[in-house]
């Protein structure tokens, strides 16, 4: 099982959520989940659809008051 | 006992930090109660903005530096000695000199560094502007430049981020200049799905890229480059070939970061308001080192300097907090050899960049003999 790390992009217009995750998942290891939190509601689409380009999981998402959760593996 | 003040890194914000507080503790520092110490990894300072116009020979060199001990109010103890190892429990920084310095209050500014060799072949197979070399070295080649495919290729994460078009739409007059467009084709990659991390940006840019015919590769995440073969190929299975590989490398923090086990990658977990070091309660954080989700920008750097200023000052004197950065960035953004515009927000205000001028062009040229006067916390 991995570590998780959350990456609160709430507010964050550059680079924004998906640029932070890109950057934060070629530190991370095989297995390890990053929690995404976004106020931007795009990130929503391009998040899962960048990780299908790719091929790292995306988990799910979660709907929050003004946010959301975007939770992905790192899958090579 | 003076208490001690420890900034490492002489960019922008650590200089900027120096000569704000010997204006603001002035009387602490003539008392002795206040010392304040700069440690760098340069006697120079660089104007790093200024590299975007090395490649074209539109600026000298020598524009781009200045004495750091020059810049730096005479009250600042300056050593170029950077720090190896930083130990935040002992309150004690290593210096590749082997000195140890103790501090009360610690100000990381040690910025971040262009990491080519993370990329297979990127070093071997691709230019850059990033670094001095890198810039003189992309300026001959442009010069010798008789056409061909030009692919701009931008990776995450990466300081300045509107040196990426800036460099797309200065390159594309450079060459219609020398008379080699037509022979040209310029291909401009993108991480994400549009052409900049900025919405409103990336949206402006497409109908420049189409009126100047630029074309891009959106969702581009750089897997490797074959400097034999001269192509560029990315993790989503693209592969591009390219006469000229201009790369705006990834980048990361310095490596005393990550040798002191302060942050993964170099990048500091940072309290985005008040710019302490997460767990710490007498260590700044600024500019590019910081984890904060925001743009990697010379003014980023400028405008948390500006909070820290304020915050290590009120704390010394009153033992009061100040005030909290609110996550201002405002970037000029070249958007030809003659034409400008800019772009500003913060956490709550979302960019709005306006139409490209001429006078936003010379403010920013401006800007570029002006930004000593920031450097020395004056403007």
């Amino acid at each position: 099982m991995g570590e998780r790390t959350t990456i609160d992009a709430r507010g964050a217009f550059c680079p924004g959520p998906l640029l932070e995750l890109i950057a934060a998942l070629k530190l991370g290891q095989i297995g390890d989940e990053f929690d995404i939190l976004s106020s931007d509601k795009g990130s929503v689409t391009d998040i899962p659809e960048w990780c299908k380009k790719v091929n790292h999981e995306f988990l799910g998402t979660t709907e929050h008051q003004g946010y959301w959760s975007v939770l992905v593996k790192k899958a090579k | 006992m003076a208490k001690q003040i420890l900034i490492l890194g002489g960019g922008v914000a650590g200089t900027i930090i120096a000569n704000g507080l010997c204006r603001q503790i002035r009387q602490e520092i003539a008392s002795g109660t206040v010392a304040i110490t700069q440690l760098s990894a340069s006697d120079k300072h660089m104007y790093q903005p200024g590299l975007l116009y090395v490649p074209f020979g539109k600026i000298r060199e020598s524009d781009l530096f200045r004495d750091q001990r020059k810049l730096l109010d005479k009250r600042v103890a300056f050593f170029v000695d950077p720090a190896k190892t930083i130990d935040v429990e002992g309150r004690k920084v290593a210096t590749d000199s082997g000195k140890t310095f103790t501090y009360d209050y610690l100000v990381i500014a040690t910025g971040s560094r262009i990491r080519p060799d993370l990329v297979p072949g990127m070093a071997e197979g691709a230019d850059w502007f990033y670094d001095l070399d890198g810039a003189r070295k992309l300026r001959d080649k442009l010069n010798d430049f008789q056409g061909g495919k030009v692919v701009i290729n931008v990776n995450a994460p990466h300081k300045c981020p509107v040196a990426p078009l800036e460099i797309t739409f200065m390159l594309r007059e450079f060459l219609a200049g020398k008379g080699v467009l037509d022979k040209s084709e310029i291909t401009y990659t993108y991480p994400i799905g549009r052409l900049h991390a900025l919405e409103p940006v990336g949206q402006w840019a497409v109908p420049e890229f189409q009126k100047f015919g630029i074309q891009s590769q959106t969702f581009f995440n750089t897997k490797s480059v074959d400097a034999t073969a001269k192509t560029i190929t990315s993790e989503e299975g693209v592969t591009l070939p390219y006469d000229l590989l201009i790369t705006i490398p990834p980048h990361s923090g310095q490596a005393v970061i990550t040798d002191s086990k302060l942050g993964n990658g170099g990048w500091v977990p940072t309290n985005k308001q008040y710019l302490l070091r997460e767990g710490s309660d007498n260590v700044f954080i600024v500019g590019d080192t910081t984890n904060i989700p925001i743009s990697k920008a010379g003014s980023t750097a400028h405008f948390e300097a500006d909070v820290v200023v304020d915050n290590l000052a009120s704390l010394i004197k009153e033992q009061r907090w100040s005030r909290a950065y609110d996550g201002k960035v405002y970037c000029f953004l070249e958007t030809g050899m003659n034409t400008g515009t800019y772009v500003w927000f913060n956490y709550t205000t979302p960019p709005n960049p306006g139409p490209p001028s001429q006078m936003i062009h010379w403010f920013k040229l401006g800007y570029n003999r002006l930004y000593w006067l920031s450097a020395r916390g004056l403007l």
